[in-house]
């Protein structure tokens, strides 16, 4: 990994934003990695951007409404993690107040369905509200810190739609050639492509997954939005040597549990082929990523599940993983 | 057996049954669902179209297709003896909204439409797009009557059931007052209400800036005609799916978060008063070696590694596989008991990616059966 360790020990990146394939495990490790950041003293921000409240389920709290910024947990560590679920109207609303003061105005258009009305027919104008959301987190000032956020982790749409979703710019070239909207898109996207932004990307190592991370990090290219990690959740290790491995997963291989029946022992051979041939088939999956030349953390599969224990046992395993990302 | 059994031979064998849609979150498998189900069902005789949102280019593959574009192509290498047939289509949005403003306007007015940047974000980035022009496309291949079945993958849906929201989405947007006041200011008794529109224009010019309001407006001018054709069509598609020649399956993977979200299609799709027939649930792991996690584990430890490297692993890898089967039984004992009258069926975990017609035969079959 380059890069040096950031001043006073902070996170190396103030906005993290991990993308996915649908099913790869995205929410997951994006409070993972709020939960990891949050150390002591810390301050962590986690938004989501597509109303699914999955901030509030794996945090086990009410759903976060509107504009609420929750604490939604304490790590042992002393740090605060706080949750966030964007809404675009709900942005637009906030942006008006903010920039124009337009209390009324900004409530009449609401109720003109004007708010619905932009935000749906203008597409570019949804990803910005939203992604301006974000951008607001962090770099908004407070009292006593230098930053309210010490970083912000983004669960951000899946992979298929992560380029267009952050490349703002072009979102909204055709909408608004000059004016407010574009200088707002202009400033997120000098953030965006900032050294403080990074993007991760959460795989299973399975084809299509891979196949998705592989064309998002070529799509995200020409944005100047910098990769960080690749994420392999879900990995199976099994500690074979290669030749065992492949012996294993073409059925080369007899067992003999002792005090076992020849069919006991032959079923149990039969499951361990197809896991040795999954184990391989990952590996290759494995080198595929590896191509890309970008760091690579792996996450355990956990047969449990995501629940708020499986939260902090993958925390500790991105803390462990991406240390320079943790700070120290 | 949790609840009745789904049986889908049934559905696809009942030729009342038109349409097959296949819902459910991202990553569940739907694609591989509704292509297993449509190769099931031609094979079983009956004249297939399955239409999809982006499947994976294996998939294509694997139904034999080099490309699926935005129309229908025949599938090879099927089993026809019962007389059946089956094609396969990707919905491609853009090209659908493209032809539908063709089809549909003066080519003056089609030219206009098609060069306005509004339509050009509409039609390529717009969240709601891909559910109305998939309802558009399920509308076409129904009106052609070529087939008697179409089943549908629905798009990777945001929130839920989007496609069913976006007739009455796409009603709201345009019978919106802002709309109508944004076309015609200063007519009849709406000029009441201009003080609060111009406070409401100006804010808007304020954001946005003048000229794009004033592409809005051309864009919404030349599209006023189209909009209606476009609301009439989707509702009568979206009568079609309440009609009982409609099953909808909800597909889902026995892990929590896929089952809360199938929960929740499940509830919408009843409360809705679609006709709803079951779920699948997709890579449900079994085994046939009747030895559990712990003990397992227990024999394992109790092993020379330097002996039985091999067989301590292989025990490892059942205990956890019997970690999984039993947490998948457990999460869908919960779904289930919340909901005791839902037919289901099961997905038997494949070891391998799902890539040529075989396996899909193998995922058919696998749904088709009782466990």
């Amino acid at each position: 990994m380059t890069g040096v360790r950031p001043p006073f020990g902070g996170p190396r990146h103030s906005l993290h934003i991990v993308s996915g394939k649908g099913g790869t495990g995205k929410t997951t490790v994006a409070t993972a990695l709020a939960y990891a950041l949050a150390t002591r003293g810390r301050r962590i921000l986690v938004c989501e951007v597509e109303g699914r409240q999955g901030i509030a389920e794996v945090f086990g709290v009410a759903p976060l409404n509107g504009s609420e910024e929750r604490r939604v947990t304490r790590t042992p560590a002393g740090g605060d993690v706080f949750g966030l679920a964007v809404d675009a109207e709900d942005a637009l609303l906030e942006y008006l107040e903010t920039f124009y003061h337009l209390g009324l105005a900004g409530r009449a258009l609401d109720k003109f369905g004007a708010v619905d009305f932009a935000t749906s027919i203008a597409p570019g104008l949804r990803d910005v509200l939203l992604t301006g959301k974000v951008y607001e987190a962090v770099r908004r000032k407070t009292r006593n810190r230098p930053n309210a956020y010490d970083a912000v982790v983004l669960d951000a749409p899946p992979t298929g739609r992560i380029a267009a979703f952050l490349n703002v710019h072009a979102a909204v070239s055709g909408l608004a050639k000059m004016g407010p909207i574009r200088g707002q898109a202009d400033s997120i996207m000098q953030v965006l492509r900032s050294a403080r932004t990074v993007v991760h990307f959460v795989t299973l190592l399975e084809d299509m997954p891979v196949s998705e991370t592989e064309e998002a990090v070529a799509a995200l290219r020409p944005t100047g939005i910098r990769v960080g990690t690749i994420v392999e959740n879900m990995v199976s290790r099994m500690p074979l040597r290669p030749a065992e491995l492949a012996a294993a997963a073409a059925g080369q291989v007899a067992l003999n549990v002792p005090g076992w029946s020849m069919a006991q022992n032959a079923a149990l051979a039969e499951e361990f082929a197809v896991e040795a041939a999954q184990a391989a088939e990952q590996q290759i999956r494995h080198d595929r990523l590896r191509t890309l030349g970008l760091p690579l953390a792996q996450l355990d599969f956990d047969p449990a599940g995501i629940d708020a224990a499986a939260l902090v046992n993958v925390a500790r395993q991105l803390g462990a993983q991406l240390d320079l990302e943790v700070g120290s | 057996m949790t609840g009745p059994f789904l049986d889908i031979d049934r559905i696809i064998g009942d030729r009342q049954t038109k349409i097959v849609i296949c819902c459910g979150s991202g990553g569940v498998g739907k694609t591989t669902t509704s292509a297993a189900l449509a190769v099931r069902a031609a094979e079983a005789g009956r004249a297939v179209v399955v239409l999809t949102i982006d499947p994976a280019k294996r998939l294509a593959q694997s139904l034999g297709l080099g490309e699926l574009d935005n129309s229908p192509r025949p599938v090879r290498q099927l089993d026809t003896a019962a007389g059946g047939r089956l094609d396969a289509m990707m919905l491609d949005m853009k090209r659908t909204f493209d032809d539908v403003v063709i089809s549909q306007s003066r080519p003056d007015k089609a030219a206009a439409i098609l060069q306005n940047p509004f339509y050009e974000a509409l039609s390529s980035s717009f969240s709601g797009t891909q559910e109305y022009m998939a309802m558009e496309k399920l509308g076409q291949l129904h009106a052609q009557g070529r087939w008697d079945l179409i089943v549908v993958d629905t798009p990777p849906a945001r929130s839920a059931l989007d496609f069913l929201d976006a007739p009455e989405h796409l009603s709201s947007l345009l019978d919106g007052r802002f709309l109508r006041l944004l076309l015609a200011p200063a007519r009849g008794p709406l000029r009441l209400m201009s003080v609060g529109f111009n406070l409401v224009s100006s804010a808007m010019d304020k954001v946005l800036g003048g000229q794009v309001i004033s592409d809005v407006k051309t864009f919404v001018t030349a599209f006023e005609a189209l909009f209606g054709g476009f609301r009439t069509r989707a509702e009568q598609t979206l009568q079609l799916l309440s009609s009982s020649h409609t099953a909808f399956l909800v597909v889902a993977t026995p892990q929590r978060d896929a089952l809360r979200e199938a929960a929740y299609f499940v509830d919408r799709l009843v409360e809705e008063r679609m006709p709803f027939a079951g779920v699948v649930l997709n890579r449900v792991h079994s085994s046939s070696l009747d030895v559990s996690a712990d003990r397992a584990r227990a024999l394992a430890e109790d092993l020379d590694p330097n002996e039985s490297g091999l067989e301590i692993e292989a025990l490892r890898r059942h205990a956890k596989l019997m970690r999984i089967i039993d947490v998948e039984r457990r999460l869908i004992a919960r779904f289930a008991s919340n909901r005791p009258t839902i037919a289901e069926t099961r997905i038997q975990a494949l070891p391998t990616d799902v890539t040529d017609l075989e396996s899909l035969r193998r995922v058919g079959a696998s749904m088709a059966q009782p466990d």
